[in-house]
């Protein structure tokens, strides 16, 4: 097969971010792909441009500006009364019908459901290659060199598309920093009509409804997460991770053997199959550190492991490490950490 | 109703290896099975058979051990099973798989017209999502992803209500038949294979399709040749350079000395 870039696809140029926004919040994974594109287009010496579509009621040009605060040097919207809530076939053809009249190098997507949804749909349309949910995007040559965990992430892969464009990627949210704002970055902005209307679209979105716990389990960005492993040795012992949580304001995440043995719900496991996080702080108590956990949490600022076996893999790749009981050592953390917090508390008040 | 479920046979990966100085897979002895996601779409496709009778006829592309998965799924009450296998096909990425799948579809639906086809969430080995959407845009299906629940389905109107995942909640969405649904983890339980289908799952034959049977005439679109993505590096995760740094309850030190510790390292660096 051939790997050479055919003439007529070496006038694509530019690094394109989806920015995925959602009832007047734009999703964090547009950002943090909004620094990683201007590092990659500054390598190429492109522009970076953000892709805004929606209904009259998304206030568009508000998302512009956060788009150029964060990196971007130009945004195309789309506005459209069908554009109003996500549905596949007009986000397939808007989407498309941009990519085709401007021709980006590169376009990036957030691996969430609508990043996924959409990116399949228009990779296929367009015939280009997509790399699925990468944790790593770098230059290699002219080429995007996307890098993705695979096979439960024991291994990593990196995977480019040399002969087609644009070169389309999804990335995984939380597995790239959160760009630095910079309140003094303008750009300019234009608009392109999607020119569909409302018969032409079979699906209709009937409903939305919104998740009830939505803001009670925010692990993905929460700043201190306690997470349980299976070393906690029951259901009981949860309300030790718990204790610890509440002193410190902190979520409480779980590893897939505590979710599965049902001591924990779902919505809090931490890995390959479960959220990536990116925390200030992560305590994990009885947690062995199985490589399908740690991808979900090593970008984590500061790792502190408490276990028995001083060969625990998590002390490979923990900051801190705790040997000990977790069940002994649990309490007095938490008890610690609330009498000095509250002095340090008291001597700022 | 004719139903179309698409199924992966994927290495299971909970046995897999990772050799520790090539960094390659480990693939020997390694059982195969089949991708422990499709077998949510296999089951409402069954519980749509049930209801509306019907027939729900399985499709995979993979090597010839591949029928090995097929016949699982008659097991558990499929009718009946293709399995699209051709060295032509080898080294695929997504884009190339679509458009092998979507071709034995439409071959598929010559015989009798398909209202419905069903994929798993994603696969535990390429686990990229994107074969559903591809094969809907070939085929022109509307596109249901990550679908929890079908609501209703009217066969007389041809429409179909469905529950999707979506970010910070759930759609309702109301579309027409053919569609593509593909399924999302843990939303049913797997029957029970019965007597009389275990005995089917082992004589039924399963039918071969090569490339010119599936109805492929672009070779270029296939296989290695038709996929625009390259793996151009297969690594280890690096290790982090230094080890923890350590302490232990016990000899000497107190629980409580231990959680001062910790305390003054993280909250002064
Ligand atoms: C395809 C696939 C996907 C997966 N996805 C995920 C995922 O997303 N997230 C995930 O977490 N896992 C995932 N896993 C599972 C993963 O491989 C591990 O099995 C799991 O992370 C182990 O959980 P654990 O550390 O809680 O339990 P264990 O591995 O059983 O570890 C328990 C630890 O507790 C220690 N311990 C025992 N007693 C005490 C005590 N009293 N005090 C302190 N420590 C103690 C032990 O020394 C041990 O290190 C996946 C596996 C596969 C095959
Ligand atoms: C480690 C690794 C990483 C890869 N990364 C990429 C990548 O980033 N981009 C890319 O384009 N390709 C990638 N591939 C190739 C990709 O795995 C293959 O194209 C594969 O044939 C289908 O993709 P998938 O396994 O991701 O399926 P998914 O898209 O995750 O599967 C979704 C559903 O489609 C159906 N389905 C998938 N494959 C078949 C099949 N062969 N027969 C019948 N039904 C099927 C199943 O119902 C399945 O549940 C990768 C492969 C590996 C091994």
């Amino acid at each position: 097969r051939s790997t050479e870039l055919p003439e007529h696809l070496k006038a694509y140029k530019g690094v394109w971010v989806f920015i995925e926004h959602d009832r007047g919040q734009v999703h964090s994974v547009s950002w943090e792909l909004m620094g990683q594109a201007r590092i990659l287009a500054d390598q190429l010496g492109v522009q970076v441009s953000g892709v805004l579509m929606g209904g009259p009621a998304d206030d568009m040009e508000a998302f512009a500006k956060e788009a150029y605060v964060y990196g971007a040097d130009h945004c195309h919207i789309m506005r459209d009364p069908v554009l109003q809530g996500y549905r596949n076939e007009p986000y397939t053809k808007g989407l498309t019908d941009l990519v085709n009249t401007h021709q980006p190098e590169i376009l990036l997507l957030g691996a969430t459901t609508m990043g996924r949804d959409l990116a399949g749909s228009v990779a296929t349309t367009l015939g280009t290659g997509l790399t699925a949910d990468c944790t790593e995007l770098n230059i290699d040559g002219r080429a995007l060199a996307a890098t993705r965990p695979t096979f439960g992430g024991s291994l990593l892969c990196t995977i480019m598309t040399l002969a087609y464009r644009p070169q389309m990627a999804t990335m995984r949210p939380r597995t790239a920093p959160m760009p630095r704002r910079d309140e003094s970055r303008t750009g300019t902005i234009s608009t392109m009509a999607l020119g569909m209307i409302e018969t032409d679209i079979v699906t209709k979105l009937l409903e939305f409804i919104p998740d009830a716990n939505r803001n009670t389990v925010n692990l993905s960005y929460a700043d201190i997460i306690v997470t349980a492993g299976k070393g906690l040795k029951n259901a009981d012992n949860m309300k030790l991770v718990w204790g610890l949580a509440r002193v410190l304001g902190a979520e409480v995440g779980a590893t897939r053997a505590v979710t599965q043995a049902g001591w924990l719900e779902a919505e809090r496991q931490v890995g390959q199959t479960g959220k990536t996080v990116r925390p200030k702080l992560y305590i994990a108590a009885g947690v062995s550190g199985a490589i399908q956990h740690r991808v979900g949490m090593e970008g984590s600022d500061i790792i502190v492991a408490i276990n028995t076996d001083p060969n625990a893999p998590i002390f490979d790749f923990a900051h801190h490490g705790i040997v000990g009981n977790a069940m002994q050592v649990l309490p007095v953390l938490t008890a610690t950490f609330r009498s000095h917090l509250d002095r340090r508390i008291l001597k700022v008040a | 109703m004719h139903i179309v479920v698409c199924i992966k046979q994927v290495p299971d990966s909970a046995q897999i290896r990772v050799h520790p100085v090539t960094n390659t897979i480990m693939r020997q002895g390694v059982p195969a099975i089949v991708n422990p996601y499709d077998l949510f779409a296999l089951e409402e496709a069954l519980r749509l058979k049930d209801k509306f009778g019907g027939r729900v006829t399985m499709l995979c592309m993979g090597p010839p051990q591949a029928e090995d998965a097929l016949r699982k799924c008659i097991s558990f009450g499929a009718t009946d099973a293709i399995l699209v296998t051709d060295r032509a096909f080898a080294g695929a990425d997504t884009l190339a798989t679509s458009f092998a799948l979507a071709a034995a579809i439409r071959k598929i639906g010559e015989e009798q017209a398909v209202d419905l086809v069903f994929t798993g969430k994603q696969t535990i080995d390429g686990d990229t999502a994107q074969v559903g959407p591809g094969v809907a845009r070939r085929l022109g299906l509307n596109l249901l992803t990550y679908v929890s629940k079908i609501n209703e389905v009217d066969l007389d109107a041809r429409t179909l209500t469905v529950e999707r995942r979506a970010e910070g909640g759930v759609q309702r969405l109301k579309t027409t038949l053919p569609s593509l649904i593909t399924m999302l983890e843990g939303t049913n339980e797997m029957r029970f294979a019965t007597m009389e289908d275990m005995l089917r799952a082992a004589r039924v034959p399963v039918r071969k399709w090569n490339k010119d049977q599936a109805g492929i005439e672009d070779v270029s679109k296939i296989g290695l040749k038709g996929s625009p993505t390259i793996v151009s590096k297969v690594f280890a995760p690096k290790a982090r350079k230094e080890r923890a740094e350590m302490q232990e309850v016990g000899d000497g030190s107190s629980v409580n000395d231990v959680c001062l510790n910790l305390l003054q390292k993280i909250f002064t660096t």
